[in-house]
C-alpha cells in the first residue's frame, strides 16, 4: 500500500522522512466479551492495518461493527470483560499489547492521546475543568509544580480553543457547552502532544457547525506537531473528508482498505456500497442526479429513493389542495431563567415564528441545538403553553382547546415520535401494550378490537407479529423507533411531530426508518413536522425548510430552494458543514 | 449558599412544631391514667391525685396543656417528670450516652461500610466480593438482637476482651462493641450501596477518559471513582445517624446501657408526655440538622448541585 503524504506536510520539514515509519500497526488483532450463557462472544475478529507517522486514518462502521472496541483495544481500555484474545498491537516499534499494566499507563496520554465519543459523559462532573487538564500533564511528568501545571493547562484549553481559559479553569463541566467540552476533551488528548491521537467519534455528539470548527482545528493541531491520527467514525462522508486513508468494518472484519478518494468513489464490497448509497449526506446529492437521468435511477437496486422521488412528485401535486392546514403565527415562546435568590432573566426559546404547512407535506425545521425547534415542537404538541402568537391546526386555534375531553380529540390528530428510542419506550411494558397505551388511554375499541389494530400497526411498520410479547431491551434502536412510530399511529393521528425522530439511528437504519415515514406518509396522508439539526436528511423527506437560529427563522423556502440556492449566510454555513459536501460519490 | 441554608433553618420551624404536636396528642390519646400509674397497686386518695393533676396540668383541655408544655419549652423549664426529677436533668443524663454510641455505630459503618464495598466493587465477581454480599446478607437479615447477644457472649463472657454490660458513666471504650451491634445492619447496607455504586462508576465514561490519559489505577479509583460513589452513600449516612439513636432502644437494652431508648420507653409506658415530647422534640431537631449537613456535604460533593439554582 503506497502512502500519500499530500495531506500531511509538517511544518518541520525533518518529519517528512520519518512520515513512511509505520507508527501503529495492528496485526491480526481479535478481541471477545465474556457472557454468561454464550461463551466469550467474538467482537473484534482479525484485524489487520497500519497507520504511518503523520498519517490520518479512519476506521467506518455502523454501531456494533468493532470499530470503537478496536480503538479501546490498542490502548487496552476494553470495558467490562472484554479481552485482547489474539493478534498483536505494535506502536513505534514496541508491542504494546503486550505491556503489563503499568508499562501501558505510561505509554497513554503521554503518547497515545485520546479523544473520546460524548462530551457531556466523558468529564468527571465534580472535578473542575482546570484540575481534569492539571492532572494530566501532572501524571505525564509534563509539570512539576501547581502554578506551572496551571500555566500550562490554560495554554493547552487555550490551543484547543477555548480563549478564556483563564477565568474558566474553576468551573465545572456542566457549565461548559457540548462544543465546549469537546474542546476541553481535545485538548487534553493532545496535552502532551503525543505521537499517536485516537479520536474515537470525537464530534458525533455534536451540531454540524461545531463539528467543522473542531474538526478543523484539531486538523491544524496534529499537522502542526506531526501527530497520527486514528480517527474512528459512522460517518461515511465525514471520514473521507478528513483522512486519507479509510478501512471500513463490518461485524468485526475490515471488508475494504485503501484511499479513502478510490473507496468512495468506487466501492468494492457490497457493505460498502449500501453505506456510500446510504449516507445521507450523498444520497441527496444523488436525489437530484436522478431527477434528471431518469434512466439511471431505475438500475438502482436500492428501492429506496427512486420510490421516494415518485413520492416527492405526488406529494407537490397533493400539497396544492389543504393549503395552510397548520399555521404558525408570530409565535412565541419565554422562559424564566431563576438566577438564584429573586433575580430571575427570560429566555426567549422561540421568537415570534410564523410558517404554514399543508396538509399531506413535510415541513421540516432544521437548526443547531438551542436553536428552539425542540421547543416549537412541544408547543405544536400542545405540551407548553404560548406566550404569544397563535397556533391553528385545520383552522382551530389550538389555544382555544379547554377541558380534557376537546385536549383528548385534539391528541388523537397530533401525535409525536421522539429522538431516543431507548429512552421513550417503557422498558417494563411489552410491545403490544406499548403500541396500545394510547388505544387504552383513548378508550378505543374492545380489548379484542384493540389487538387486532396492534397487528395492523406491526404490519404497517414492517415489524414481525411476533414482536407483540417481547420488551423494548430485545430490539434493536431502529426496530424500537418503529415501534414509537406504530405507536404514534395508533390513534389514527393526521399530523405526526418527528422530533429528531431519525437522529439517534445508524445510516442505514436511518435510511428504512426515513422510507417507512414516507410510505406511511403516502398510505395515510399524514402530515409532518419534522425536525432534525440534520439538513442531509431533511433533503430526503421535507417539502419546504424553516431553517431556525437562536428562536427565530431565518430562512423558509422550498426544499430545493435552500438546497440549490441558500439566501442567508447562516443557511449557508450550515450547508458547508455537511461532512463529505464536496465530495464526488460512486455508487 | 447562605440563602439555601437560610432557607431550610427556617422550614425547619413548622416541622418541628408538626411533629411536638403529633407525638404530644398521641401521648395524650394513650388508654390508661398516667397518675394512677404512678401509685401501681395502692389506691392512693382522690385529694392527692387531684392535686397531682393540676400540677401537671392534666385537668385542663389537650389543647390548654399543649400551649403550656410550648410555652415551657420555649422557656426552657420544662418541669419535672411525673416521678419528680427535673426533665432536663433526665436528658442531660440519657443524651450523652446515645450520642456517644450513635457516633461510634456511625464511624463504624462509614469506615469499614465504605471499605469492603469498594474492595468488593473493584472486584465484582471475585471471592472477596461473593463473601461480602453473603456476610451482608446474613446480617440483614438476623435480628439485632440475636447479632447484640451472640457478639456479647464471644467477646465479653468468652474472650473477655470488653464487659458485658455497660457501667452507669457508659465511657466511649465501653461502647464500643454496643455500637458495631447497632451498626450491624446499616454497615451491610452501605456495603451493598457502595459496592454498586462503585462498580457502576468504574463504567463511566469518564473513568476510561481518565485512564486514557495516563493517570494510575490508584489514582483512577481514588480521584475518579470514590468521590462520585459516595454520593449516595453519604446520603444514606446521614438519614442513619438520626435512625441509630431512634433505634438504639435494642441495642441499650442488651448492653444495659442508661440510653434514651429505656428512658422514652419507660415515658411513654408511663403517658408522660412532656417528657416524651420533650425527648421527641431533640430527636426531630437531631434528624433536622442532620439532613441539612447531608444536604450541605452533597454540595460539596457534586457540584452541579451547588451551582443549581
Amino acid at each position: 500500500m503506497s502512502i500519500d503524504t499530500q495531506a500531511n506536510v509538517g511544518t518541520a520539514s525533518a518529519a517528512t522522512a520519518d512520515q513512511r515509519k509505520p507508527m501503529l500497526e495492528v496485526r491480526d488483532l481479535q478481541v471477545g466479551f465474556t457472557t454468561q450463557d454464550k461463551g466469550i462472544v467474538p467482537a473484534v475478529r482479525g484485524v489487520n492495518f497500519t497507520l504511518n507517522a503523520g498519517e490520518t486514518l479512519a476506521i467506518v462502521g455502523e454501531s456494533g461493527s468493532g470499530k470503537s472496541t478496536t480503538a479501546h483495544a490498542i490502548i487496552n481500555l476494553l470495558p467490562g470483560t472484554g479481552k485482547i484474545t489474539g493478534g498483536s498491537v505494535f506502536f513505534d516499534g514496541e508491542e504494546i499489547s503486550a505491556m503489563n499494566a503499568r508499562q501501558i499507563e505510561d505509554v497513554r496520554g503521554r503518547l497515545i492521546g485520546f479523544v473520546p465519543q460524548d462530551p457531556m459523559s466523558n468529564l468527571n462532573p465534580v472535578w473542575n475543568i482546570g484540575f481534569q487538564v492539571e492532572e494530566t500533564l501532572r501524571a505525564n511528568g509534563l509539570a512539576d509544580s501547581k502554578t506551572d501545571a496551571r500555566q500550562k493547562a490554560i495554554k493547552v484549553l487555550q490551543e484547543a480553543g477555548l480563549s478564556d481559559a483563564a477565568s474558566r479553569l474553576k468551573q465545572y463541566p456542566h457549565q461548559f457547552s457540548g462544543g465546549m467540552r469537546q474542546r476541553v476533551l481535545i485538548g487534553i488528548g493532545l496535552s502532551s502532544q503525543p505521537k499517536l491521537l485516537i479520536a474515537d467519534e470525537p464530534t458525533s455528539a455534536l451540531d454540524v457547525t461545531v463539528q467543522k470548527v473542531i474538526l478543523d482545528h484539531l486538523a491544524m493541531l496534529t499537522r502542526e506537531t506531526g501527530t497520527s491520527v486514528l480517527f474512528i467514525t459512522h460517518d461515511l462522508g465525514l471520514a473521507a473528508e478528513r483522512a486519507e486513508k479509510l478501512v471500513v468494518m463490518y461485524q468485526g472484519k475490515i471488508v475494504e482498505s485503501g484511499r479513502s478518494k478510490d473507496i468512495l468513489a468506487d466501492p468494492v464490497h457490497p457493505y460498502t456500497r449500501r453505506l456510500v448509497a446510504a449516507a445521507p449526506s450523498l444520497a441527496s446529492k444523488r436525489m437530484q442526479i436522478q431527477k434528471v437521468e431518469d434512466a439511471d435511477a431505475t438500475e438502482l437496486t436500492d428501492a429506496l429513493d427512486v420510490t421516494m422521488i415518485e413520492r416527492a412528485e405526488q406529494r407537490e401535486e397533493r400539497a396544492k389542495s389543504g393549503r395552510g392546514y397548520i399555521t404558525v403565527s408570530d409565535v412565541s415562546k419565554t422562559y424564566t431563567i431563576r438566577r438564584g435568590g429573586f433575580k430571575a432573566d427570560l429566555f426567549t426559546a422561540v421568537d415570534k415564528v410564523s410558517f404554514q404547512i399543508d396538509k399531506g407535506t413535510t415541513m421540516g425545521i432544521v437548526g443547531e441545538s438551542g436553536s428552539g425547534k425542540s421547543t416549537l415542537a412541544k408547543l405544536m404538541l400542545k405540551l407548553e403553553p404560548l406566550s404569544g402568537g397563535a397556533i391553528s391546526v385545520d383552522g382551530k386555534d389550538i389555544d382555544s382547546i379547554k377541558g380534557a375531553k376537546e385536549l383528548l380529540a385534539f391528541r388523537r390528530k397530533v401525535q409525536p415520535v421522539f429522538q431516543d428510542p431507548y429512552g421513550t419506550l417503557d422498558p417494563m411494558y411489552n410491545i403490544a401494550n406499548t403500541i396500545a397505551e394510547p388505544l387504552n388511554t383513548h378508550k378505543i375499541g374492545t380489548s379484542k378490537q384493540r389487538r387486532a389494530r396492534v397487528r395492523e400497526l406491526l404490519d404497517q411498520v414492517l415489524m414481525p407479529q411476533s414482536t407483540m410479547n417481547r420488551y423494548p431491551g430485545e430490539l434493536s434502536g431502529g426496530q424500537r423507533q418503529r415501534i414509537a412510530i406504530a405507536r404514534a399511529l395508533a390513534l389514527k393521528p393526521e399530523i405526526l411531530v418527528l422530533d429528531e425522530a431519525v437522529s439517534a439511528l445508524d445510516v442505514l437504519v436511518q435510511g428504512q426508518v426515513l422510507n417507512l415515514l414516507t410510505e406511511l406518509q403516502q398510505e395515510l396522508g399524514l402530515t409532518y413536522m419534522f425536525i432534525t439539526h440534520d439538513l442531509a436528511v431533511v433533503r430526503l423527506v421535507a417539502d419546504r425548510v424553516c431553517v431556525m437560529q437562536k428562536g427565530r427563522i431565518v430562512e423558509t423556502a422550498t426544499t430545493d430552494e435552500v438546497f440549490d440556492n441558500p439566501k442567508e449566510l447562516y443557511t449557508q454555513e450550515l450547508l458547508s458543514a455537511i461532512p463529505g459536501a464536496g465530495f464526488e460519490f460512486g455508487r | 449558599m447562605l440563602w439555601f441554608i437560610g432557607r431550610r433553618l427556617l422550614q425547619m420551624i413548622p416541622v418541628f412544631f408538626g411533629a411536638t404536636f403529633l407525638i404530644y396528642f398521641m401521648v395524650f390519646a394513650l388508654p390508661g391514667d398516667p397518675i394512677l400509674a404512678l401509685f401501681g397497686e395502692k389506691t392512693p386518695s382522690p385529694a392527692v391525685v387531684e392535686q397531682l393533676r393540676a400540677q401537671y396540668h392534666l385537668d385542663q383541655p389537650f389543647i390548654v396543656q399543649y400551649l403550656l408544655y410550648l410555652k415551657s419549652l420555649v422557656t426552657f423549664d420544662l418541669g419535672n417528670s411525673f416521678s419528680g426529677r427535673p426533665i432536663a436533668d433526665v436528658m442531660a443524663k440519657a443524651f450523652p450516652v446515645t450520642l456517644r454510641l450513635a457516633t461510634l455505630a456511625v464511624l463504624f459503618e462509614a469506615v469499614a461500610g465504605i471499605t469492603v464495598g469498594l474492595i468488593s466493587g473493584l472486584r465484582k465477581g471475585k471471592f472477596f466480593d461473593s463473601s461480602a454480599l453473603v456476610v451482608s446478607l446474613l446480617l440483614i437479615s438476623i435480628p439485632t438482637f440475636v447479632i447484640g447477644f451472640v457478639l456479647q457472649y464471644v467477646f465479653a463472657v468468652q474472650l473477655g476482651w470488653t464487659k458485658a454490660t455497660v457501667g452507669p458513666q457508659a465511657g466511649w471504650s465501653e461502647l464500643v462493641l454496643p455500637a458495631i451491634v447497632l451498626a450491624s445492619v446499616s454497615f451491610a447496607y452501605i456495603i451493598r450501596l457502595t459496592r454498586t455504586s462503585i462498580s457502576e462508576n468504574m463504567g463511566a465514561d469518564y473513568v476510561r477518559t481518565a485512564s486514557s490519559k495516563g493517570l494510575t489505577r490508584g489514582r483512577v479509583v481514588r480521584v475518579h471513582v470514590l468521590r462520585n460513589s459516595l454520593i449516595p452513600v453519604v446520603t444514606f449516612i446521614g438519614a442513619d445517624f438520626g435512625a441509630l439513636m431512634v433505634g438504639a432502644i435494642v441495642t441499650e437494652g442488651i448492653f444495659n446501657i442508661p440510653g434514651v431508648g429505656g428512658t422514652v420507653f419507660q415515658a411513654i409506658k408511663q403517658g408522660q408526655g412532656p417528657t416524651v415530647v420533650s425527648f421527641v422534640a431533640v430527636f426531630v431537631i437531631i434528624f433536622m440538622v442532620a439532613n441539612l449537613l447531608v444536604d450541605l456535604l452533597y454540595a460539596v460533593l457534586d457540584p452541579r448541585i451547588r451551582y443549581a439554582n
